[in-house]
């Protein structure tokens, strides 16, 4: 009983918090759920329904905890060929219906559907959603509305479109395209700056309150009417009156025909793939290192898009930006996606009329810059570097997705896929005589260690077996997959395997994988399909000036440097900094003989998709020799206020309201803090420079800025962590 | 228990490369199992053959070596089958193909048929040598099943015979007897807890099979059991494959249809892929 009323207690600790995130996710979600929607061609509200229904019911019945549901992008392909072959009525009729479906899945326990896709042909399928998202919305953005038969045909016609931008008559089109660009701008521009206030609300509500404002000053100010064209103006938003009088009735009547079972299909597969994949990734944020119930989440999807299908709204599935724009601001539970609900029918019932005041090209700049994100050359060039037979299923489910559709895109990726196996094999028999065998074994062995073996061969089609046994393994112990009885092993289930090694490796386990050593010396395996740690050879001969320069500090501190990038960054996963955070390397490293004192060079990422934002920054990790508490101390400033209304604490310190004042003080543990803190610690602090200093018990991590710094900036940084390490020293703590 | 469950040991004949190597081992076994080796060539008698054996079987006979020939024609597996009646065998020997260039084995269909039909013990030899490889460690099954009491008797008893170091009993445990799935953290807490206690439950039925084997059998080797999670019948062998057994030992499948042929369970998993020398105790 005392378990239950703790978890309670919890709840409401971290209700305001919650509250709070799931503010803030609002706020990405109003604007994103119109754009998909009218990208969609179904009526924009329809976004917003499908979020609410998705976020009120979701938020009850699911099984994950920090995940956020709404219209996803990866519907939008689908559900454009199912409105304009079904009409919008027909259209919720099959949604209602793929609803029913994922109920089902749920039930079946299929949420292990996702694992039966190649990797590679999962992306192709993604980055040909993502362009068919670009194309169609490019024009609208520059302001050239076009009606064209193929998703080809639009990517084709954007150069025109660009050139067609010089000779605009209407002024209105002009500032119509304005407006887009400026609104493209700004997505692809927000996660370079970064400052605290301006960060403090998403790019994609900047874009609506900047709109919104410039609607209201040519209004009242400048008293004219707006320049952009009226066809460019959002419209057909009801207010809340008449969403729940004009509610649409689906319309069943084809329900017997090929075409509506194909879109339900279609519907059903990618919602449920989207759902699965974000589910998978947000699990890997989550700093309290729960596992989800997926199958649970499919259930609770479904209805709420049987739901959401009735009200006139679209698809409800798992979406990954909003669910890591969640966790990056706090959320812990399924509260905050009930929040983001929440404030989205606020939104509606109250600001309804004003978002007739948004342009469409700015709104469509959003989708633009989301269907550039999933097509991006960045990805292509990750894929690449694994091997150019992942690039040839990549690109067979493109081209076949945008040329075909998307079932009969997926079809081919699976298909070239094992076609590439069977070539790189030179063996049918090996695939068909064993795919139906249990091939994986699992025991404990004496040291307490789990051990898996893997027999005849792993790739995409059994993958799930093995998937299945390390399910069962708790991610705090160690495990050992050996594979030295297999002999063949593809890109998929290696992609898949460094995933379980990273989530064991944040939540205390290990996880390691053995007998591959053998396919790489055997030359009928040229794998690249086993990219465990893939190598990067960046940086190895041409060194940068500061690179010199880093050098020659080496030197003169009797330090070594390196430049090449590691992966090994597991001793930063401790520190609370890096929570939510996804550390992609370091490099430049400057070292001490003893290895306790670095300074680094480190690239790490905030948030997953279009809300990720590549951080790259300079920091000082410091090895201990003793313990201490662990705290985090940064200066204090406007947004932890914001944040201190939301439930975080900055510990006070008595007798020194200065230090109190300019500093802010975190951690889990006040008393211990409140006495490690004596007076030479805060002296040594106040009289220095702003750092942002944390530390985990055993370590010291130090940084500035939310950049890399100068050559000046390290050696001032190096300083600091010098007299830092002295103070410490020499104040001796007790744990209790 | 049957103190001296192999009497008689029976093995197929065929004039191949193999012949001395197959003869090496039989006899050995023989000799080592106190019993008499019966050898049953398909095929008309000769002189010519009969010498042949005998000259191969030399080294045996001083040491007392008791063995009889039996030449019969006629269609191999039923003459195998046959004999294995009229004579009495307890236990027949059959020698495995490998599979090219692999280290891998696999039985014939002759071998097959025998096998599934035979109403002996049948011990399959994966890697037949002249010289004499010691078996370290001998793994057998513990399925919850009938048969499984004797086979662990007969592995206690071979490993005695051929001065075994270790024997591992393993346990299966499959998802189905978890009748959980892992679905978040706190099926998953339920699941462990539900294994351990498996886990128990097989212990102590294994411990209970142990305990009618008289203690001195069971002094020179090391007992140990080892609970894994897998298919049943299946697992087992990758198992042996894994710790690299020396001897497998498994009991007898049942009565087989024809959809066991062709989904294949427990046994015929095995055979289709030897991980090592087999042994199905009937």
């Amino acid at each position: 009983m005392s378990a239950k009323k703790n978890n309670i207690a919890i709840f409401i600790k971290t209700l305001p918090k919650n509250i709070f995130s799931g503010f803030v996710v609002s706020l990405i979600a109003l604007p994103l759920g119109l754009g998909l929607a009218m990208a969609s061609e179904a009526p924009p509200i329809a976004g917003i329904i499908a979020a609410v229904v998705g976020g009120l019911l979701v938020s009850i019945l699911g099984g994950s905890h920090v995940t956020i549901t709404g219209p996803g992008n990866g519907l939008v392909g689908v559900l454009l060929v199912a409105i304009t072959t079904l009409g919008i009525e027909g259209a919720y009729a099959a949604i209602i219906c793929s609803g029913g479906l994922l109920i089902l899945l749920g039930f079946f326990r299929m949420g292990k559907l996702a694992d039966f896709f190649p990797s590679s042909a999962i992306q192709g399928m993604l980055a040909a959603i993502g362009l068919i998202i670009l194309g169609k919305q490019f024009h609208i953005m520059l302001g050239n509305k076009l009606s064209l038969d193929g998703s080809i045909d639009y990517l084709l016609a954007i150069p025109s479109t660009i050139q067609g931008l010089f000779y605009y008559e209407n002024m209105g089109l002009v500032y119509a395209a304005l407006s887009g660009i400026v609104s493209l701008l700004i997505m692809a521009l927000y996660a370079k700056i970064r400052n605290k206030y301006f960060q403090l609300i998403p790019a994609p509500m900047w874009i609506v309150l900047i709109s919104i404002g410039l609607s209201y000053y040519y209004e009242l100010v400048a008293i004219q009417p707006h320049p952009i064209d009226p066809a460019y103006m959002i419209s057909g938003i009801p207010s809340a009156n008449e969403i729940v009088s004009q509610l649409p009735t689906p319309d069943f009547g084809l329900f017997a025909s090929i075409p509506f079972w194909t879109s339900v299909l279609a519907l059903t597969l990618i919602a449920s793939i989207e759902s699965l994949l974000s589910i998978k990734a947000v699990d890997k944020l989550d700093p309290q290192k729960r596992r989800s119930n997926v199958n649970r989440d499919l259930k609770a999807l479904g209805l709420a898009t049987i739901g959401s299908g009735f009200l006139g709204g679209l698809n409800v599935v798992t979406v990954i930006a909003r669910s890591s724009v969640n966790v990056n601001n706090g959320g812990s539970n399924r509260s905050a996606n009930f929040a983001h609900a929440f404030f989205l029918i606020i939104f509606i019932l109250l600001f309804s009329t004003q978002l007739t005041r948004i342009p469409l090209p700015a709104l469509m700049a959003i989708l633009v810059y989301t269907g550039y994100m999933l097509a991006s050359p960045t990805l292509i060039r990750k894929i690449f570097s694994v091997g150019k037979e992942q690039l040839l299923i990549f690109f067979t489910t493109l081209l076949v997705t945008l040329f075909v559709d998307l079932i009969t895109g997926i079809a081919a990726g699976v298909i070239i896929t094992f076609i590439i196996h069977l070539f790189i094999n030179k063996s049918f028999s090996l695939f068909f005589r064993n795919v139906l065998k249990p091939n994986v074994l699992m025991f404990k062995e004496e040291a307490g260690n789990y051990y898996v073996s893997v027999k005849h061969f792993c790739s995409f089609l059994n993958f799930y077996k093995l998937k299945q046994k390390l399910d069962n393994i708790p991610e705090d112990q160690d495990v050992v997959v050996d594979f030295s009885l297999c002999e063949f092993v593809d890109h998929t289930v290696m992609e898949n395997l460094n995933s379980y090694q990273d989530l064991f490796l944040k939540r205390g386990g290990h996880f390691e994988v053995i007998g591959l050593d053998l396919h790489g010396s055997d030359s009928e395996h040229p794998f690249a399909l086993r990219r465990v740690i893939p190598k990067f050879s960046l940086l190895s001969s041409h060194h940068t000036k500061r690179q010199t320069t880093l050098e020659e500090i080496a030197i003169d501190y009797k330090m070594q440097y390196e430049s090449e990038k590691s992966e090994n960054t597991h001793f930063l996963d401790s520190f609370l900094f890096f929570k939510t955070k996804n550390v992609e390397n370091v490099y430049n490293r400057l070292f001490n003989s003893e290895n306790t004192f670095t300074i680094f060079d480190i690239n790490y990422s905030e948030g997953e998709f279009i809300a990720k934002e590549n951080v790259r920054t300079t920091m000082l990790h410091i090895k201990l020799n003793h313990t201490l508490p662990e705290f985090t101390l940064d200066r204090e400033g406007f947004l932890e206020k914001v944040y201190a209304f939301a439930g975080f604490k900055d510990i006070p310190i008595e007798n020194h309201s200065d230090f109190s004042k300019r500093f802010y003080l975190l951690g889990d543990n006040p008393e211990q803090i409140q006495s490690y803190f004596n007076d030479e610690i805060i002296h040594f602090f106040e009289s220095n420079p702003y750092f942002h200093v944390e530390s985990n018990g055993t370590c010291l991590l130090i940084f500035s800025k939310e950049r890399v710094a100068g050559i000046k900036e390290i050696k001032a940084l190096y300083d600091f962590g010098k007299r830092l390490k002295q103070v410490v020293d020499n104040s001796p703590f007790q744990p209790a | 228990m049957n103190h001296k469950p192999f009497k008689i040991i029976g093995i197929g004949v065929a004039f191949s490369p193999n012949l001395k190597a197959n003869l090496y081992e039989a006899a050995r076994l023989s000799l080592l199992l106190d019993s008499k080796l019966l050898l049953i060539h398909v095929g008309d008698s000769s002189e010519e053959k009969k010498n042949t054996i005998q000259e191969i079987l030399k080294p045996f006979e001083a040491k007392n070596l008791n063995f009889e020939l039996v030449f019969q024609a006629g269609e191999p597996v039923e003459v195998i089958l046959n004999t294995v009646i009229k004579k009495r065998i307890d236990l027949l020997i059959l020698g495995a193909l490998r599979r090219e260039n692999f280290l891998k084995y696999y039985l014939g269909s002759i071998a097959r048929k025998i096998t599934r039909k035979a109403q002996c013990s049948v011990l399959m030899l994966t890697n037949p040598s002249v010289e004499r490889i010691p078996c370290k460690h001998i793994v057998v099954n513990g399925l919850r099943d009938d048969q499984t009491e004797k086979a662990i008797q007969a592995a206690v008893y071979v490993g005695n015979a051929l001065h075994s170091e270790q024997l591992t009993i393993v346990e299966e445990i499959t998802q189905d007897e978890l009748s959980l799935t892992v679905d978040d953290d706190k099926s998953l807490r339920r699941v462990n807890l539900m294994k351990e206690k498996l886990k128990r439950r097989e212990d102590l039925r294994i411990q209970d099979i142990l305990n009618t084997i008289p203690e001195d059998d069971k002094k020179t080797i090391t007992i140990k059991t080892q609970p894994i999670f897998g298919k049943r019948g299946y697992s087992i062998g990758h198992y042996a494959k894994v710790v690299r057994a020396d001897l497998l030992v498994m009991n007898a499948p049942g009565k087989m249809n024809f959809w066991d042929r062709l989904f294949p369970h427990d046994l015929e998993h095995i055979l289709t892929e030897l991980p090592t020398d087999l042994l199905v105790i009937q």
